[in-house]
């Protein structure tokens, strides 16, 4: 059996421990919903994809944030013992279940919002993939906006001004942009108030991404960009 | 160009001049320190020096603008005042490194 400890209540609460059977190739997210369905019924959890694409299902496991859907039990467990708590750094809805929009908030304050920079009428930009610029903004694109690294930002946890790597990885990814209108916006923004300048480099964001990107990397190109100015991208 | 911006550039551009700067004042140091100069031949050899003159108000410039803007963002980040007092607080940090920095340069060159 495992023992599992999971967070009952919002900011008010304690642990409650329940016992689950142990199977094979059990993710964490495998026993969260057995305890929902027979043990628990009014359990608040969220999910939707279970297979990682989502970003939905994230939740602090024995003291990280993890994608709850593609963490094996047998990874992440300590003896026998999962201790299961809603994400760090967003406000408790209830049980396991954080309110995002706060976090979704922080992508406006970087900038990290698409402006496009020509019409339908207009011909495309003509983007290869070796282009160096789209080399970088394909370095973080694949982002899925779980709020992992969000979560795993010590920065994050003490500075309610500071955007995190998300919104700053997503403004990354448009400063490369060729498509973007606003590039130089976005870089401003991004290097504004509670941008990268709060930023301390240690790199717990990337060392918890799911997808395996870099958010510290996009951050010291931001800073990067700022001695340098924007790269050249192809014209729209 | 935003101000936050513009304070990073400044403080890392001031940054690229002090890593020379330091290097240069300690080994400085060490070479007086270990010849046992005393300070009326210290003084007599940067008295009237261009060079030291030159390199020490760089120097006292570069603090200057960087140390202030680090403080700035250790106080923003950790303490509750509110960003106005801090950017006073960290004014009269500048003007006070300046002012004995330069009257310091001054009394030696
Ligand atoms: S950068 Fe990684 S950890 Fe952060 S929100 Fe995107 S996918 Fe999640
Ligand atoms: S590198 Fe920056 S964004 Fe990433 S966890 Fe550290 S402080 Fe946060
Ligand atoms: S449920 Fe979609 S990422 Fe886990």
């Amino acid at each position: 059996m495992l023992k599992v400890s999971i967070w009952r209540g919002v900011d008010e609460g304690e642990f409650i421990d329940y016992e689950v059977p142990m199977r094979a190739n059990q993710t964490v997210l495998d026993i969260v919903t057995e305890v929902q369905r027979n043990q628990e019924p009014d359990l608040a959890y969220r999910f939707a994809c279970r297979v990682g694409v989502c970003g939905s299902c994230a939740m602090t496991v024995n003291g990280r944030p993890r994608w709850t859907c593609r963490s094996h039990v047998n990874d992440v467990i300590d003896g026998d013992r999962l201790v299961l708590e809603p994400l760090r750094s967003h406000p408790r809805i209830r049980d396991l279940v954080v309110d995002l929009a706060p976090f979704f908030e922080t992508w406006k304050g970087s900038g990290a919002v698409f402006k496009p920079s020509a019409t339908r009428d207009d011909k495309p930009v003509k983007i290869t993939a070796d282009d160096p610029a789209r080399k970088n903004a394909d370095a973080g694109i694949e982002c899925i906006n779980c709020a992992v690294c969000y979560s795993a930002c010590d920065v994050v946890s003490w500075d309610k001004n500071y955007l995190g790597p998300a919104a700053l990885n997503r403004a990354w990814t448009l400063v490369n942009d060729a498509k973007h209108g606003e590039r130089k916006e976005t870089l401003n923004k991004a290097l504004g108030d509670g941008g990268c300048g709060s930023c301390h480099s240690m790199g717990n964001c990337t060392r918890n991404c799911p997808v395996g990107l870099s958010p510290s990397a996009g951050i010291a190109g931001l800073k990067k960009f700022a001695l340098r100015g924007l790269p050249k991208v192809e014209k729209p | 160009m935003t101000v936050v911006r513009g304070l990073f550039i400044a403080q890392r551009y001031s940054a690229m001049l002090l890593a020379p700067f330091v290097l240069i004042h300690l080994a400085l140091i060490i070479i007086v320190v270990r010849n046992g100069l005393t300070a009326e031949e210290i003084l007599s050899r940067t008295n009237g020096s261009t060079l030291w003159f030159v390199f020490y108000v760089a120097f006292v410039l570069a603090v200057t603008v960087h140390a202030p803007i680090g403080v700035r963002n250790v106080l923003n980040e950790w303490t509750r005042l509110s960003g106005g007092v801090v950017n006073v607080i960290c004014l009269c940090l500048a003007l006070l490194m300046l002012s004995t920095g330069l009257r310091a340069v001054f009394a030696v060159t």
